[in-house]
């Protein structure tokens, strides 16, 4: 009896919302053809879901609050008011979790270092990103909004990575997150164990390998010293080199180091190395990586896994289990997880914390392993990663439980914007896929169109 | 879905094994449903098997465990599972030239490659897909040449190849497209090259046969050539007598009707494989009568198959369209993918809970010819089966046991 009173009443409510978003909607076209853009409220209260903030514990039925781009409020719905200028939207019996994400892709090309040199800090991936690749598309419809595009791991060092907000745009620069100088921010994508092993003059042996990386570091910190023995004199400076700026960079702890490694022993040969020239880094894919568990947390280094349908592939693969995340989690050690677009499907990131817990991991360490872990080894946890007021409005609205393979990301939003609408044919069709979901797209301005049409 | 499978407490009782007897092959599986996928589903059901065959099924209250029988319990039984195509055991986990044997690049045309000759039955992988309830495989040569040879049907058990072997030839292997395209100075270096190749090799095949069973009504040998015997042609003349499909990977609708185009001339068997772009020639599909193992849900947008769907199997499916899902070829990261995943996400997208569990048991079992053994749970077929402690498509839920003709071949929960 209860039930049906409920859904009667729910019912009624959502025929009273849509009424009104109607209403509004006629409003605001009236408001469009007379008036200025900004003539419609900015601010927007999503109302009766259950919301999975990561800061705290999960909000059965919630609200959350957005308005210029941040998140303004979010509280349990009968206690948390509501500003009279919001734009009520009903996600009653949806799931709100925080934007997804990735610290690891490859969507818009491997572009990096190319084939002359085994270590290349000079070169820029975003000097190569395809921005109309359809992946951007697919990423979105997975529910990611900030990813960390890196370059290839058959080097040493391929490159500088970049971090994006999906916001949708035409040019790399209209995704970069900026730091307080305007400075695009990115990490330095490193490698090590047999991809990097290749002909000449790349190394042929681990031991090689790791040598060349650290006569590598020595040059940079001596280009350092010579730096600081400068003084601002620009006359004693020596003269500028993209490769040793970036090494110094990350010598200086400003620039994170995101090292590809499998094998247990590789993995414990970046931890030599970072702790020999002190640098900042994230251990990514780690098959091996519940092998040395106690070691990496021991060192205070967090860790960005893969999860793939099996074992092997490559050899410093074939002992990767689904097990890792778990117990890394046990051991104490940050644990994300990343798509490694394209060897995993970013539609499909929500499998990797389900395929986790399958294995033992905990249900809360698992999405925070897709969200607040993410944004803590990007350097972002400031600003992305949980929905804590103050925060950048990126978030996914979800149809049901994060870990359910019947669960559909309805909505994604960033920064406030909505960037992907499932119930848009043409976000649907890069949702589920089929004719015309590939190659490359028109710039995914998306959600009831038009605002690319400027 | 949520709220399909009770989910109270009481009913976590996962896999209890009481191991009775340590006699092989008399097994009792009972299920809080059982999906027999021969009939609707049985609450509160139970199979027996006996000497390896299911002896058999019912509600549990009908059926009484014998002594000496192996109790397992769970959640959901289903058939054990059916990859329709696969290279596992030809593909090996480590992707070292050592373990890699299913793709021979020497000729474009080599139907004349047996499976059984370089299958692995202690692969990894094999162990690796059995843990999550496979219990049957299309195994054989891969995509990427226009033909890389046989395919084969084995179980994931056994010493040897002939311990597992359901059908040392279930199929000959074909690629169309891009993947068994050659460099510029070989054949075949175009679509036209292609078929040019395939129709004249059917052409030699159809001539060989004629030459024999001319031999055979004239009860003379004077055409000494022609009884030389050619292992390739041999297998093609099964393929002409519609005793051996041909599989045909095509992910383009352009090969995908070059398949069927070739299907119809020489009237062979036809099952088409991948088939990215099947549902923009569902009707021509339907038509010819032609099944259709779809590509991989979880498929690489990428290449060829760029237009794939994760609803290609439910588009195709009721359409009236014979649909099996496969694991398929990975050349790199994952070695293979694993078909109750792929069905999962088919699950998800379009095929209802029954109808994607038919994709990898039933269905599957009818498209390779194999339902008179497996694929459902019923009397007389064999003692496959695979149990739950959930959904079986739900990211979280385990398999906890794999049954092969009666044998528990994993009980660790995966």
């Amino acid at each position: 009896m209860t039930l049906a009173h409920f859904s009667v009443q729910q019912t009624s409510i959502g025929i009273v919302v849509l009424l009104f978003r109607c209403l509004s909607l006629a409003f605001a076209t009236i408001l469009l053809s007379g008036f200025e853009l900004q003539a419609r409220p900015d601010v927007k209260a999503f109302i009766g879901a259950q919301c999975i903030p990561m800061d705290g514990e999960p909000i059965p039925r919630g609200v959350l609050i957005v308005g210029a781009g941040k998140i303004l409020a979010i509280g349990p719905a009968q206690t948390t008011p509501i500003p009279p200028e919001a734009e009520r939207v009903d996600v009653s019996g949806k799931v709100l979790l925080p934007g997804l994400i990735c610290t690891h892709s490859h969507i818009g090309g491997h572009g990096g270092a190319d084939s002359s040199a085994p270590i290349q800090p000079g070169v820029r991936v975003f000097d190569s990103v395809n921005l109309l690749d359809s992946g951007f598309r697919r990423a979105v419809a997975g529910g990611l909004t900030t990813l960390n595009v890196m370059p290839g791991s058959g080097h040493l060092l391929s490159g500088r990575t970049v971090y994006l907000k999906l916001r949708g745009g035409k040019t790399i620069e209209d995704l970069f997150i900026l730091d307080k100088n305007g400075k695009a921010l990115g990490g330095v994508k490193m490698a090590n164990g047999t991809n990097s092993r290749r002909k000449p003059p790349f190394p042929g042996t681990r031991g090689k390998s790791a040598a060349l990386v650290r006569a590598q570091f020595i040059k940079a910190r001596e280009y350092a010293d010579k730096i600081a023995a400068a003084q601002g004199d620009a006359s004693k400076m020596p003269p500028r080199d993209l490769g040793l700026e970036t090494l110094v960079e990350v010598l200086q702890r400003e620039t994170i180091v995101h090292h590809h490694t499998h094998r247990h022993d590789d993995i414990m040969t970046v931890l030599r190395l970072a702790k020999e020239f002190n640098f900042r880094v994230v251990l990514h894919h780690v098959s091996d990586g519940w092998k040395v568990a106690d070691e990496i947390a021991k060192a205070g280094v967090p860790c960005s896994v893969i999860l793939v349908d099996s074992p092997g592939g490559k050899l410093e693969a074939i002992d990767i289990t689904f097990k890792t995340g778990s117990i890394l989690e046990n051991a104490g050690v940050l644990t994300a997880f990343h798509t490694d677009d394209w060897i995993t499907d970013s539609r499909l990131f929500l499998r990797s914390p389900a395929l986790a817990v399958r294995a033992g991991m905990s249900r809360q360490g698992a999405l925070k392993a897709v969200t607040l872990a993410g944004a803590e080894m990007l350097g972002l946890r400031d600003r992305i990663g949980s929905l804590t007021p103050g925060k950048d409005a990126d978030f996914v609205v979800l149809s049901g439980d994060p870990l359910s393979v019947y669960t559909k990301v309805l909505e994604t939003w960033v920064e406030g914007k909505k960037v992907f609408d499932r119930n848009d044919p043409k976000d649907l069709l890069h949702a589920v896929g089929g004719y015309g979901a590939g190659r490359d797209q028109d710039p995914y301005f998306c959600c009831q169109g038009g605002e690319d049409a400027q | 879905m949520p709220g399909r499978f009770p989910s109270t407490a009481s009913l976590t009782l996962l896999l209890a094994l009481s191991i009775i007897c340590p006699a092989k092959a008399q097994v009792a599986v009972m299920g809080k449903s059982v999906y027999t996928m021969a009939g609707l589903p049985i609450k509160d059901g139970m199979v027996l098997i006996q000497n390896g065959k299911v002896a058999r099924v019912g509600k549990a209250r009908d059926i009484k465990v014998p002594d000496g029988f192996r109790l397992l319990k769970a959640r959901v039984v289903t058939p054990g599972l059916i990859d329709a195509h696969t290279v596992v055991g030809l593909a090996g986990a480590y992707n070292s030239p050592h373990d890699q044997d299913q793709i021979e690049a020497s000729s474009p045309i080599q139907p004349d490659l047996r499976a059984l000759d370089a299958y692995n039955p202690r692969e990894k992988l094999i162990e690796w897909v059995r843990g999550f309830g496979v219990t049957t495989l299309q195994t054989g040569h891969a995509p990427g040449e226009l033909v890389s040879g046989q395919m084969m049907i084995v179980k994931t058990t056994g010493n040897t190849v002939e311990d597992a072997l359901v059908d040392p030839t279930s199929a000959v292997a074909v690629t169309l497209g891009l993947a068994a395209r050659k460099g510029a100075d070989k054949s075949p270096g175009t679509r036209s090259k292609m078929m040019a190749m395939l129709r004249a090799k059917l052409i030699a095949a159809q001539e060989y046969l004629a030459a024999r069973e001319r031999d055979d009504k004239d009860g003379n040998d004077e055409d000494k050539e022609k009884k030389v015997r050619n292992l390739g042609l041999e297998v093609l003349v099964r393929v002409l007598r519609r005793e051996v499909p041909l599989l045909v990977t095509a992910h383009k609708a352009q090969d995908i009707a070059n398949a069927l185009r070739l299907a119809d001339e020489f009237k062979v068997r036809l099952i088409l494989d991948g088939a990215a772009e099947a549902t923009l020639l569902t009707e021509k599909i339907l038509t010819a009568g032609v099944p259709v193992i779809i590509h991989p849900s979880m498929i690489r947008a990428h290449g060829e198959a760029e237009n794939a769907s994760f609803q290609s199997a439910a588009k195709l499916k009721h359409a009236g369209v014979p649909v099996a899902l496969q694991s398929g070829y990975e050349s790199y990261v994952p070695k293979t993918r694993v078909v109750l995943f792929e069905a999962a996400i088919a699950a998800a997208n379009g095929l209802t809970f029954e109808e994607a569990l038919a994709t990898i048991t039933i269905d599957a079992a009818r498209i390779l010819g194999i339902d008179s053994r497996v694929g459902s749970l019923a009397v007389d077929k064999d003692g496959d089966i695979a149990l739950f402690d959930g959904d079986p498509f739900e990211y979280t839920t385990r398999c906890v046991a794999t049954i092969i003709e009666g044998k528990v071949v994993s009980d660790t929960p995966r």
